[in-house]
């Protein structure tokens, strides 16, 4: 419908109305300013517009494609360097509850050795007082005996002396003294 | 056909005149080329005509806007590369350029000529940006759309139908060219028939194209005239309750049409030089 009456009005003045020609005639002089104006247009867009416009719309694809790359790169090596960390760090880990379990050993060996020799000491020491009161019981014993034996004697001398011979005396003494010795 | 024409054209006029007492030829004045530049009702510039080369070369309403629209283009599209010199990252004009760019880069010369598009890419850039700026500047008012006069996008048609036949000539070699326009596997007997609808074929692209972009951007704007000019046929201000809003829908509507013109014709020229240059398809 809107074309219809486009073209109504357009065969209405194709004939000629003011300013020269029709809505649908060519006009020579319009033809020569458009192609001027078109032509130049173009040739001074393309050296100040479009040259510089594509060359950097071009630049900035490459830089943003180089970027992406740089980050995706940036980011796998991120990545690899925290799993080497946490295997370093497990591996410290590892090592320093090995040392820890050593030292309790070490420690625990230690403990045990010392006791042990502390015990043997204590026994060494206790058998040589034991030893050594032995000795001193047995040098006592010796002693008493032989106090008892010469007081023995000088009793029984004096007794003797008074009640009986020289001869029997002795033997009654040595008999008396022999039964002391089994004891 | 063109008797119904008239016959309609007359009718609107006699409808016109009755109800108005005056004819509709200011809508025309609106529309077409003229010899001065209106500012109603501020007043009017009368524009010189140039004598070069035993020609008369007058300078028109479209003449200073093509003048303008070119003066814009280079002016904006300037700042524009500059910007990219102090920054890589798009703001503001920039951005908002950078989009219609890349759009007519990779949409429509990459998907449709395919290798080597780059050559193309000026034209049509260039294309694309020209009818873009002309159309929307045509819709500021005191302005003149540059792209509704058939002089204007015949021109256009022709730089397109250059570059069509420069791109497939150069890829193909002229003789090369003349032949893979004829498909494979015709019968012999269809091939003189075929030769001729191909080769007319190559200048009703151009002309298709031409037409086109004049008729919708005269479109929108008679009708945005007729939807005014009924207040003054009806002779009553309460019709503007109606005309205006519609109008103002056409105007909107306009805007639609600005972009997509400026996208078909661009896309119709790249989808042309693809052709011409891959043949084979």
């Amino acid at each position: 419908m809107i074309f219809g009456y486009v073209l109504a009005f357009a065969a209405r003045y194709s004939e000629g109305g003011e300013g020269g020609g029709g809505l649908l005639s060519v006009n020579p002089g319009l033809a020569f300013w458009t192609v001027l104006i078109f032509v130049l247009l173009l040739i001074i867009l393309k050296k100040v517009a479009w040259k510089p416009i594509l060359e950097a719309l071009d630049e900035r694809e490459a830089k943003i494609k180089e970027s992406l790359e740089l980050a995706d790169k940036a980011k796998k090596e991120a990545a690899e360097l925290i799993a080497e960390n946490k295997q370093t760090l497990q591996k410290a880990e590892e090592e320093a509850k090995k040392i820890l379990v050593e030292a309790q050993k070490i420690a625990q060996d230690n403990i045990t050795k010392s006791h042990d020799e502390a015990k043997l000491q204590a026994q060494r020491i206790v058998k040589e007082a034991q030893a050594e009161i032995d000795s001193k019981k047995h040098e006592a014993l010796s002693e008493i005996k032989n106090q008892i034996a010469e007081l023995s004697v000088a009793v029984a001398e004096k007794v003797l002396r008074k009640s009986l011979s020289g001869q029997v005396q002795k033997e009654v003494i040595d008999e008396y003294i022999n039964d002391i010795q089994k004891n | 056909m063109t008797d119904t024409l008239h016959t309609v054209a007359d009718t609107l006029g006699h409808s016109a005149e009755k109800a108005h007492g005056s004819d509709d030829s200011w809508i025309m004045h609106h529309i077409m080329d003229g010899n001065s530049l209106d500012f109603q009702p501020f007043g009017t510039v009368h524009l010189p005509t140039l004598h070069l080369f035993g020609y008369d070369l007058p300078v028109t309403k479209h003449v200073v806007f093509l003048f303008v629209v070119a003066i814009l283009l280079i002016v904006v599209l300037r700042a524009v590369a500059k910007s990219y010199k102090k920054s890589l990252v798009p703001s503001g004009v920039t951005n908002a350029t950078e989009i219609f760019i890349i759009f007519v880069r990779d949409e429509i010369a990459k998907s449709t000529i395919g290798k080597r598009y780059e050559k193309f890419l000026p034209y049509l850039l260039t294309a694309f940006f020209f009818i873009l700026f002309s159309n929307f500047i045509g819709l500021i008012p005191f302005t003149a759309t540059v792209t509704s006069n058939i002089t204007v996008t015949a021109v256009l048609a022709i730089t397109s139908f250059v570059m069509v036949q420069f791109g497939g000539m150069q890829k193909n070699g002229v003789f090369g060219y003349f032949k893979g326009l004829i498909p494979h596997g015709i019968p012999v007997i269809l091939l003189p028939i075929i030769e001729v609808i191909e080769f007319i074929g190559l200048f009703t692209k151009p002309f298709a194209l031409a037409i086109r972009l004049f008729a919708n951007m005269t479109a929108g704007h008679v009708v945005i005239y007729a939807l005014i000019s009924l207040i003054f046929v009806m002779k009553t201000y309460g019709i503007a309750f109606l005309s205006v809003p519609m109008a103002l829908f056409v105007y909107l509507l306009e805007i639609l049409v600005a972009l997509l013109q400026a996208y078909i014709f661009t896309m119709l020229t790249s989808l042309f030089i693809g052709m011409a240059v891959h043949q084979d398809h």
